[in-house]
C-alpha cells in the first residue's frame, strides 16, 4: 500500500511546529520524541506502520480548534485518531503529519433521560457510553465488536455498525449532532438534540467521512431504553444456499430479528477447536436472536424455528435462559479470536445482497483454492455484511500481498454483485485504491468537491479514501 | 436539459409539496418512472424518481411490506393534487410518526442517482443495507430539495409490514403532562411506533395518541403495559386492530398528513425540538392550532397568515420551517455563519450557476 512522500519542507520545521503546539497546549499534550511518537504509528490495520511528526492529545474543543489552526497555518497535514482501532487504516500517520488524538476528551457533558440523549466528548469509548446510562435502563445501540476499546469519535469517522444493527441501525442513524472543528481552527455546531436537519443533512456526510472534513469533538447521540429480554436460536445446515434461503424466509415472514449471525464451516472449525461452544460440524451456522418479553420472545422464536424446521436443519437449537443463550453466542463472540489462534488474518468487510450470498461463498471457496490461502466467514447475514477472514503468515514473504489480492478480488466480487466494498469499516487505505471499481471517475469528483469545501487544503487525513493518483492535484495544490 | 439550460429550472415531482418558492423552467422527472429491482428477502426496492409513491406501496403491500418511516402526504394540507413521488419525498425527506421508532426518510435511504447542476450524472451509496464506502451524498441529497442535483433513481430499505395495530389512548391532559406522558413511553422497552398529543382533536380534547404494532398477542401485551406506565396520567383506553376512530391505520393517517389543518386557512409551521422543550415553545407561540408528534419533538402549528413565527419562538434547539403560507419570511431556518458557509460551499460546488430550484432553501 503506497502512501505519498513526506514533504521535506514540513520535516524541516518539526522543531517549530512542536514549540507553536507547546503554546497551546500543556506540556504532556504534545508528543515529539521519536520513541514516544512510535506508539501512534499504526492502528489496527498493523501491517503499516509510520512514526508521525508528532502526535498532540487535546482536551477539549478550544485546544483541538488552536491545534488544527496552527497546523493550518503551517501548512501541516493532520491525523485524527480516536482509539487506533481502525481495521481500515483510518489512522495511519504520515512521517509528515501530526496525530490528533482525542483519547484525553472522555467526559460526558450531559445526560437527558426524558429526551433520551446523552452528550459525550467523543474520545469516550462506545461501551462506556452505554455504561453511563445503564443503571437507568438505557443503552447506545450501535456496538462494534472493538466496542471496549474504540472511540465514538471512530465510530463517527467511519460511521460504524454491529452485529444489532438489522434493528438499530447504525452510527449515522443513531447521531443527532456534533461539534466539530474545521481545519482552520473554526468551531461549527451541526443538529443538536433535536431530530433531523433543517437545512442541508450536513450531519449524514460528516458521519462517514473519515476524519477528513474535520475533527468531532462532542457528539449527541441517541440513546434508548434496553429490550425486556433478548435470546437467540442456534441452527446447523448442510449447505449455505439452504441456510440462505432460511434467512430470507425469516425476513419475508415478518419477523425481524435484533441479529442474524452466520458462520462458515472453516470457521466453525476453528471456533470448536479454541473456544469448544458445542457447534455442529455442518456448512453453515446461525444464530438468530429476538428481543421482547419472555413471552414475546417465546412467540417469535417458535415462529423462526418452525421456518429453521421446513429446511431440514442438522441442529436446531434454542436457548430458554441465559446461560444456554450465553452458549450460543461464545463461539460466534470468539470467533475472530480463534481465527488468529491459527494464523495472521485479513478481517474484510464487504457487503452484498442478501440474494447472492451463496454464490458469493461459492466464489469465495473457489478463490481459496486459486489463492492457497484459507478463508473463513462470518458475518451480519439480515444485511449481508460479510467478513471474510483470510488466514495468512505475516513473516512468510509474499503471504501479505498475496492475501491483500485475495481480499481485492474478493471486494470486487462484492461489488459485481450489487454490493459494496465495506459496510462498516470505512476505506481508509485498506480499500482505497478499489474506489473505482465502484465508483466512476464523476461519482469520486462528487465526494472530492465536499473535501474542498471543508478543507481546502487537503490537511485532514488527506491520503486515505481516495486513490493516491485521483486525489493527487488537489492534495499538491 | 440541464446541461443546456439557460436560466433557472423547476424540479418537478408529483408536484404535491410545493415547501419553499421558486421560478424557472419546468424539468418534470415523471419520465423516470418504474421500479427497477425489489428483492423482498433483502429489504430493498430501486425505482426512478418519478415513481409515484401508491405504486411502490402497492408492490411492497403484495409482499406484505412496507415503507416503515412512513411518508407524510401534502396533499391535504397544501391543497395540491398529483401523485406524490419518490423523488420528492426524498427531496424533501419525507417521513411520519414512525420516523420516532424506525427513522426518517433518510434512514431508509440506501443510495441515489441524480445529475448536479453542471449536468453530471453522479451515483453514492447502492442497494446494500450496510455501505460506508466513501463519503455518504445520499444523506446530503435527501433532504436536499433538489438544489444540489436533480434525484433520477433512488434505492431503500423497506421493512415488513405488521398483523396489527393497537393504540393506547389518554384524554385530558395538559401539554406538559402529556409530554410528560410521551416521554414515559419512549424511555420505556415497549417499543411505541407513534406517540402524538392534540390539544384539540376531532376525536375528543385533547388527546393523546400511542401507537405499538407487531404481532397481535405482542401488541395486546405491549398496550396493557403501556396503560400501566401510563397510570399517574389517567386511565388509558386501548383500541387493537381497529378499523375506524383514532387507533385505526385512517387515524394515524389524520395524525401523519396533519389533517386537522387542511381545511383552516392560516400558516403551517413545522417545527423539529427537544420534546422537554416542547410545551415551553407551544406557550410562546400564539399559534390557532397545534399537534405534537415523535413524543413532541415535531411540533406542527397554524398560525395567523404572514406572522414570523420564529421570532416569536426565539433561540432554541431546533428550527421551524414554514411548510405553508406566505410570510415574508425565509422558508427553512436560516443558519448560524459557519454552517451556512458550508452550506454555499455544497451549493457553488453541485450547481455552480445556481439553476436547480434556485432559492428554494434560502
Amino acid at each position: 500500500m503506497e502512501m505519498p512522500a513526506p514533504d521535506a519542507n514540513v520535516m524541516s520545521r518539526k522543531a517549530q511546529i512542536v514549540e507553536r503546539l507547546s503554546e497551546v497546549l500543556p506540556r504532556d499534550a504534545v508528543i515529539s520524541d521519536e520513541s514516544e511518537t512510535r506508539a501512534y504509528e499504526c492502528d489496527a490495520l498493523t501491517a503499516y506502520k509510520c512514526p508521525p511528526l508528532c502526535a498532540v492529545l487535546p482536551a477539549n474543543t478550544k485546544e483541538v480548534a488552536d491545534v488544527l489552526r496552527i497546523c493550518h497555518e503551517m501548512g501541516v497535514p493532520v491525523v485524527p485518531r480516536g482509539s487506533g482501532t481502525s481495521l481500515a487504516g483510518g489512522a495511519l500517520p504520515t512521517a509528515d503529519c501530526v496525530i490528533l488524538g482525542v483519547a484525553k476528551m472522555n467526559d460526558v457533558i450531559e445526560t437527558n433521560y426524558d429526551d433520551r440523549y446523552i452528550r459525550v466528548q467523543t474520545g469516550r469509548t462506545n461501551l462506556s457510553v452505554t455504561g453511563a446510562v445503564e443503571t437507568n435502563g438505557f443503552f447506545y445501540a450501535p456496538d462494534p465488536s472493538s466496542q471496549l476499546a474504540c472511540a465514538i469519535a471512530g465510530n463517527i469517522a467511519m460511521n460504524s455498525g454491529g452485529a444489532h444493527c438489522l434493528k438499530y441501525g447504525v452510527t449515522t442513524n443513531n447521531l443527532m449532532g456534533v461539534t466539530m472543528v474545521l481545519m482552520d481552527g473554526t468551531i461549527v455546531e451541526i443538529g443538536g438534540a433535536h431530530l433531523d436537519a433543517g437545512g442541508l443533512d450536513i450531519l449524514g456526510v460528516i458521519c462517514g467521512s473519515e476524519g477528513q472534513l474535520g475533527v468531532v469533538t462532542e457528539a449527541t447521540l441517541r440513546i434508548l431504553h434496553k429490550p425486556e429480554g433478548a435470546r437467540p436460536v442456534l441452527m446447523g445446515y448442510d449447505s449455505s444456499e439452504v441456510a440462505g434461503q432460511v434467512v430470507t424466509d425469516i425476513i419475508k415472514a415478518g419477523i425481524l430479528p435484533v441479529a442474524i449471525e452466520f458462520m462458515d464451516r472453516p470457521c466453525i472449525e476453528a471456533t470448536e477447536a479454541f473456544a469448544k461452544a458445542g457447534y455442529p460440524m455442518c456448512e453453515a451456522l446461525l444464530i438468530v436472536e429476538v428481543e421482547g418479553s419472555d413471552a414475546e420472545i417465546d412467540a417469535q422464536l417458535k415462529l423462526i424455528m418452525d421456518i429453521a424446521a421446513k429446511h431440514n436443519p442438522v441442529e436446531l437449537r434454542e436457548a430458554k435462559d441465559a446461560d444456554e443463550a450465553g452458549r450460543i453466542w461464545l463461539g460466534r463472540k470468539s470467533a475472530f479470536g480463534a481465527m488468529g489462534q491459527i494464523n495472521d488474518y485479513m478481517c474484510l468487510d464487504g457487503t452484498i445482497p442478501v440474494s447472492s450470498l451463496p454464490f458469493v461463498l461459492k466464489r469465495i471457496g473457489e478463490m481459496s483454492k486459486e489463492f492457497g490461502l484459507d478463508v473463513g466467514n462470518v458475518f451480519h447475514a439480515g444485511d449481508g455484511n460479510m467478513h471474510p477472514l483470510i488466514l495468512f503468515d505475516a513473516n512468510k514473504p509474499g503471504d501479505l500481498e498475496l492475501c491483500e489480492d485475495f481480499g481485492a478480488e474478493i471486494l470486487k466480487l462484492c461489488v459485481e454483485v450489487g454490493g459494496c466494498l465495506t459496510g462498516e469499516h470505512g476505506v481508509g487505505i485498506e480499500k482505497r485504491d478499489l474506489m473505482n471499481v465502484q465508483y466512476d471517475p464523476a461519482d469520486l469528483e462528487a465526494q472530492m468537491a465536499i473535501k474542498d469545501i471543508f478543507d481546502p487544503a487537503w490537511l485532514l487525513n488527506a491520503a486515505k479514501v481516495f486513490p493516491l493518483n485521483t486525489s493527487e492535484a488537489r492534495r499538491a495544490a | 436539459m440541464i446541461t443546456g439550460a439557460n436560466g433557472t429550472l423547476r424540479i418537478k415531482g408529483g408536484g404535491t409539496r410545493p415547501i419553499g418558492q421558486c421560478d424557472g423552467d419546468e424539468l418534470n422527472t415523471s419520465a423516470m418512472s418504474g421500479i427497477s429491482l425489489y428483492e423482498p428477502g433483502a429489504l430493498t426496492i430501486v425505482a426512478g424518481a418519478g415513481t409515484p409513491i401508491a405504486e411502490v406501496e402497492k408492490v411492497l403491500a403484495a409482499e406484505n411490506q412496507r415503507l416503515a418511516f412512513e411518508p407524510m402526504d401534502h396533499r391535504a394540507l397544501l391543497g395540491t393534487k398529483g401523485a406524490p413521488t419518490l423523488g420528492g419525498m426524498a427531496a424533501a425527506n419525507v417521513s411520519g410518526p414512525r420516523r420516532i421508532s424506525v427513522g426518517a426518510c433518510r434512514d431508509f435511504m440506501l443510495g441515489v442517482r441524480f445529475v448536479d447542476g453542471q449536468g453530471n450524472i453522479v451515483k453514492n451509496g447502492g442497494r446494500v443495507m450496510k455501505n460506508v464506502t466513501g463519503y455518504d451524498l445520499v444523506k446530503l441529497l435527501t433532504g436536499s430539495y433538489g438544489t444540489l442535483g436533480v434525484l433520477t433513481e433512488v434505492s431503500l430499505k423497506v421493512l415488513p409490514n405488521v398483523e396489527t395495530i393497537g393504540t393506547v389512548m389518554l384524554y385530558g391532559l395538559t401539554d406538559t403532562k402529556a409530554i410528560e406522558a410521551m416521554s414515559a413511553v419512549l424511555g420505556s422497552p415497549f417499543e411505541a411506533t407513534g406517540v402524538a398529543h392534540f390539544p384539540k382533536s376531532k376525536f375528543g380534547d385533547p388527546l393523546t395518541m400511542i401507537r405499538v404494532e407487531g404481532f397481535e398477542t405482542s401488541v395486546t401485551y405491549r398496550a396493557e403495559k403501556l396503560r400501566d406506565l401510563l397510570k399517574p396520567f389517567g386511565d388509558a383506553e386501548i383500541q387493537i386492530g381497529a378499523t375506524e376512530g383514532p387507533g385505526s391505520p385512517e387515524g394515524w393517517s389524520w395524525v401523519r398528513d396533519v389533517t386537522a389543518f387542511a381545511e383552516h386557512p392560516g400558516d403551517v409551521w413545522r417545527i423539529s425540538a427537544k420534546p422537554s422543550e416542547a410545551a415551553n415553545l407551544v406557550a410562546k407561540m400564539e399559534a390557532n392550532a397545534v399537534q405534537y408528534d415523535w413524543g413532541g419533538g415535531l411540533i406542527w402549528a397554524l398560525t395567523d397568515e404572514g406572522r414570523d413565527l420564529r421570532a416569536a419562538l426565539g433561540d432554541f434547539d431546533g428550527h421551524a420551517t414554514l411548510i405553508r403560507g406566505k410570510a415574508d419570511v425565509p422558508t427553512f431556518q436560516p443558519e448560524v455563519p459557519a454552517l451556512a458557509a458550508i452550506t454555499a460551499g455544497l451549493r457553488a460546488k453541485f450547481d455552480p450557476r445556481g439553476i436547480l430550484n434556485s432559492g428554494i432553501m434560502s
